[in-house]
């Protein structure tokens, strides 16, 4: 850690860019999850920068903090990064200044008032697992037209592209800029406050609202002043890159622009709820950098990095969870129970679809109850701000699976549609019912549903094969001995994780007859299994299945010896996505588990040799697609159906989801 | 597929329970002879006497096997399950009638009888009525689909629709009658449909004796369409001589084929067409024993298969394969006398997989295979 903090010394520089003399020193009860060695840190690290040329120059100009994800960030900073020459020292700054501009004092200005909500919009892109791109675009569109303003207006026709290619000598331009942003605040605001009406549904006069936000916005800047931005600055992850790379700068406007908007893009964004979202890509720079100023979870990226998949993101595993946990009782805009869950996932003490998505649904329950809405808000608007805030915290812990980002679509749904005349305690009770519901309807229910019509396609004298492990396939097999039907089971499993193994131990416990094997054996166990039986972590609308890496292998193998294959799959899991290949989204493991091997322990050491090995990437993929023509049968609980079916059923669903 | 594996000699000592199991089930019953497939070989008529006496005999085992569950299920059921199936046989002695519409006929005749006084309770009557009919002949599937999609009507109306419950009883009553109708129309429907895909100068291989692909074929010479047809032979009932005889009255070029010759005159062939007892889920076909192998050869040759059934034979079945539904047997006469130690597979239908078929004609529309779950989850659900 403190090797890193030394390595700060290069995002300092950036960090100047925020500074405010004038800003109230910071609160570090404000900042959450940082309590060890955050505050100390960031404050002393950032008092020097306070003193650096960059630092004075912009100390004319009001620039409002930034949001509070980035305070995790202080300590995150991890990699070492080779201090740049002066030079690039300074068009660093210019980049920042140019930077905030464009984008964040008019964002700021508007919604500095809750770090959460900032985080919020960040969120709701994610919610699905595929959350930002799509979204982003829009919001980019909606957006510009705002940023673009601010420059203009301070005289500064040229866009982006040129303030990143701007060397020292633009600084002090950059400066005036940055100075009359500053005063363009009202100017910026106002568009977004036309469109507000939308958003708010009292009644009150521009002025006054207007009037409210400045005040919200005031109190919220005070509070969490200069410490977070301090913590932003230094808490850039990857200083060392940011540094050589002008892409910071692109992304800032984005940020900005799009927060600026965030009011009034909020209501279009809802709107845009019902439309599929996209996933996130870690190789884009810009929008990983943004994430991970907003991130709660400090992440480390990997050192050999799997070429093919940089789209997604690979970090460090087992380095996070110690410090995180310490932070367990300083929270502050992450629910504790969120938090727990968020840590359960990040350990991998939660796993399967059905229990992260029951935990996950629970722990949104009591936060829920918890809840209290802040006076002059809306429910409704700042409970969906509040819990994009905890869905982009357990992304950071682990990418949401796509049952998750189904789960979280229909509570904002139900957020949303919530009568405005309801009490508080009302609303929150009838949403606690609501989601209680869905566990119930959804997961719990339909999973018993599922064992009914599997159970009539097993016969007796069968060897039904399945892979891994899967809740519901192991609840049909359960059954099928309950109720006397004589059958064998052949259990599958691969490394790392051999989740087949627990299967196996449950169901030898109850006395059924069971072959255990690995996925090498596949085409050799195969010629006896007369049914498949796997279980899904999503189907996609083109009937494509999303399951553990390994499952389509074994689809493949039985079409091949043409037993039929059933796919045990909760409707809340049907995407209305098409996914075509394993590559566009995935999840990838601890690369460690692939290199590590158990009974090759001794040679520990010749392992960590290999681990920084710049040639050798070990990929460890945790879920595959496969093809809708490997599946015989897609078992929901809609009945049993063919994989081609499942639009039909995506839009039955989503239909009744919203009459819910 | 088990029988072939390694591992098979294991499991036949240390598990032999479910050998024999599966050894107990095959003579468990060869007695009972599916009714579905009786009643199209009586409205055929080309079978003995000697044979459908044998049959109804075993029917009429069928018959009173089936009530000792019912009678024990309740009391009331059980005078009301004798009047069913009364009814639904008289129903089904007409040839022209199918047997879904002779069970929804059957069913409205339950609601013409009924007491009840509440929807509910008229929905209780006519739930353990089509329960009956659907227990007594477990193999007919457009006879399971015709009930449940009237049920499926029934429960959807409520009387809060109409003023009181008599009036909704009545329009029950109508829909019941209409639904005969509908039938007779889809037939109609589907011949006009399928008309686009008969050109002139083709040829049309037909398997078994279905009414709906006889419509389309006289509609096509009534709109005098020159085309010619290969019958195929149909064994045991002769469906295919049946059929040729049908055709040559309407001076259509017919051609009776062995079943065993499809694959050598596939080459000449056009396009196939063929009937559906049920069309499943998964968008493939239950039809009389020889159609999938049709279908595969065509499926070889890039040949056309159509199907052409009534919307009324889709079912909320999903056979994973030939072996997965309730088997119809039905008895075959092979002339010579059969030596007792050989067995003789007797089932009178398989299950095409959609894979293998080109398109549905039905009423609903012409149809690919996968519309048809589609269309049968917005049935049911």
């Amino acid at each position: 850690m403190d090797t890193r903090r030394g390595a700060l010394a290069v995002p300092k520089v950036r960090r100047v860019g925020f500074f405010t003399p004038t800003e109230p020193p910071p609160e570090s009860s404000q900042r959450p999850n940082r309590s060890q060695s955050g505050p100390v840190e960031a404050t002393t690290s950032s008092s020097p920068l306070s003193d650096s040329p960059s630092g004075n120059l912009i100390s004319p100009v009001l620039i409002p903090p930034s949001r509070h994800h980035s305070d995790n960030l202080t300590a995150r900073a991890a990699a070492p990064v080779p201090v740049p020459g002066p030079a690039a020292f300074r068009r660093y700054l210019a980049h920042d200044r140019s930077l905030q501009v464009g984008s964040y004092n008019a964002p700021d200005s508007l919604l500095g008032t809750s770090p959460p909500s900032s985080n919020g919009e960040f969120s709701e892109d994610s919610v699905s697992l595929f959350g930002f791109q799509r979204s982003d675009s829009t919001k980019l569109s909606a957006s510009f037209p705002n940023g673009g303003f601010d420059l203009t207006l301070a005289g500064r026709a040229p866009q982006e592209p040129e303030t990143k290619t701007a060397t020292a000598s633009a600084s002090e331009g950059k400066k005036k800029i940055a100075e009359v942003s500053g005063k363009s605040e009202s100017v910026t605001t106002k568009p977004q406050k036309e469109k507000e009406p939308k958003s708010m549904k009292d009644k009150t006069t521009k002025a006054e609202r207007r009037a409210i936000q400045e005040a919200q916005r005031a109190a919220k800047a005070a509070a969490k002043g200069e410490g977070k931005r301090h913590a932003d600055e230094s808490g850039k992850a990857n200083p060392g890159k940011a540094a050589k790379k002008p892409q910071p700068k692109k992304e800032r406007p984005l940020v900005s622009s799009s927060v600026s908007e965030k009011t009034a893009v909020a209501v279009e964004k809802e709107k845009r709820m019902d439309v599929p979202q996209t996933q996130m890509q870690y190789d884009d720079k810009s929008r990983v950098d943004k994430a991970k100023r907003r991130a709660v979870v400090e992440q480390t990226e990997t050192k050999n990095k799997v070429e093919l998949f940089l789209h997604l993101p690979q970090y460090e595993r087992g380095n996070q969870l110690p410090n995180l946990s310490s932070n367990f009782f300083t929270l502050d805009t992450i629910h504790h129970a969120v938090y727990k869950v968020g840590l359960q996932h990040l350990a991998g003490d939660i796993s399967g679809d059905n229990a992260r998505c029951i935990a996950m649904l629970q722990a949104f329950q009591e936060a829920i109850k918890d809840y209290t809405t802040p006076p002059m808000k809306d429910l409704t608007m700042d409970l969906t701000t509040k819990i994009n805030g905890y869905v982009s915290f357990l992304i950071e812990c682990r990418p949401l699976s796509m049952s998750m980002g189904n789960a979280i679509r229909f509570l904002k749904n139900q957020i949303r549609k919530l009568p405005v005349n309801l009490s508080e305690p009302e609303a929150k009770a009838s949403l606690c019912s609501d989601i209680g519901r869905f566990i119930d309807e959804k997961i719990i229910l339909a999973g018993k549903v599922i064992v009914q019509h599997a159970v009539s396609k097993i016969r007796d004298g069968e060897v039904l094969l399945t892979y891994g492990f899967s809740c519901v396939v192991e609840m049909i097999l359960l059954y099928a001995h309950e109720i006397g039907k004589k059958f064998r089971v052949v259990i599958v499993d691969a490394r790392p994780n051999l989740e087949g193994k627990k299967l196996l131990r449950r169901l030898v416990s109850r006395g059924l007859d069971c072959t255990y094997t690995h996925i090498n054996a596949i085409s050799y166990i195969m010629r006896e299994a007369t049914r498949v039986f796997l279980g899904a972590s999503s189907i996609f609308s083109n009937g494509t299945l999303y399951s553990k890496v390994g499952t389509a292998c074994v689809a493949m193998v039985a079409n091949a010896f043409s037993v039929p294959v059933i796919v045990c799959c909760e409707a809340y899991k049907f995407h209305e996505r098409v996914l075509l290949d394993s590559i566009c989204s995935n999840e990838l493991g601890d690369p460690e588990a692939v290199a590590n091997i158990p009974s090759f322990s001794t040679k520990a050491k010749q392992s960590k040799m290999m681990d920084n090995n710049k040639n050798l990437q070990f990929l460890n993929l945790m879920y595959d697609s496969t093809p809708s023509e490997y599946i015989s049968m897609i078992v929901s609980d809609y009945g049993m159906i063919p994989p081609t079916s499942i639009p039909v059923i995506v839009r039955e669903y989503r239909r009744e989801n919203l009459l819910l | 597929m088990w029988r072939r594996s390694p591992s098979f000699i294991l499991d036949r000592t240390s598990s032999s329970p479910p050998m024999a199991a599966d050894t107990t089930r095959a003579p468990q019953n060869p007695d009972s002879i599916s009714a579905y497939y009786q009643t199209r070989a009586a409205h055929h008529g080309v079978i003995t006497s000697e044979w459908l006496s044998q049959a109804q005999a075993a029917v009429g085992g069928v018959v009173s096997g089936d009530e000792h569950p019912v009678s024990s299920l309740n009391e009331l059921g059980n005078e009301k399950s004798f009047n069913v199936i009364e009814e639904f046989n008289s129903w089904r002695k007409q040839p022209d009638l199918a047997e879904a519409v002779a069970a929804i006929r059957a069913l409205a005749a339950v609601i013409r009888a009924s007491e009840a006084t509440t929807m509910m309770e008229l929905e209780i009557e006519l739930k353990t009525a089509s329960d009956t009919l659907k227990s007594w002949d477990t193999t007919s599937i457009s006879l399971t689909a015709g009930c449940d999609l009237f049920i499926r009507y029934v429960t959807r109306t409520s009387a809060l629709e109409y003023e009181d419950f008599n009036s909704a009883k009545s329009r029950l009553l109508e829909r019941a009658e209409k639904f005969g109708e509908i039938s007779c129309k889809a037939r109609r429907i589907i011949a006009m449909l399928s008309q686009d895909f008969i050109f002139d100068g083709c040829t049309i291989l037909v398997h078994g004796l279905s009414r709906v692909v006889l419509e389309i074929l006289k509609t096509a010479a009534q709109n005098n369409k020159l085309f010619r047809v290969l019958c195929t032979e149909g064994r045991p009932d002769g469906t295919g001589v049946l059929l040729s005889s049908e055709l040559s009255k309407l001076d259509i070029p017919v051609k009776l084929l062995l079943d065993s010759a499809v694959a050598y005159s596939m080459d000449e062939v056009d396009m196939v067409f063929v009937g559906a007892d049920g069309v499943v889920e998964s968008g493939g076909i239950i039809n009389m024993m020889g159609t999938y192998q049709i279908a595969l050869v065509a499926h070889s040759m890039n040949k056309p298969v159509y199907v052409a059934a009534e919307s009324y034979k889709f079912a909320r079945l999903y056979p994973l394969d030939q072996k997965d539904m309730a088997p119809a047997l039905r008895p075959i006469e092979f002339g010579l006398k059969i030596p007792t130690k050989v067995e003789v597979e007797r089932s009178a239908r398989d299950y095409t997989p959609p894979q293998y078929l080109t398109l549905l004609f039905t009423d609903l529309g012409v149809l690919s295979p996968s519309v048809v779950s589609d269309e049968l989850i917005q049935l049911y659900l």
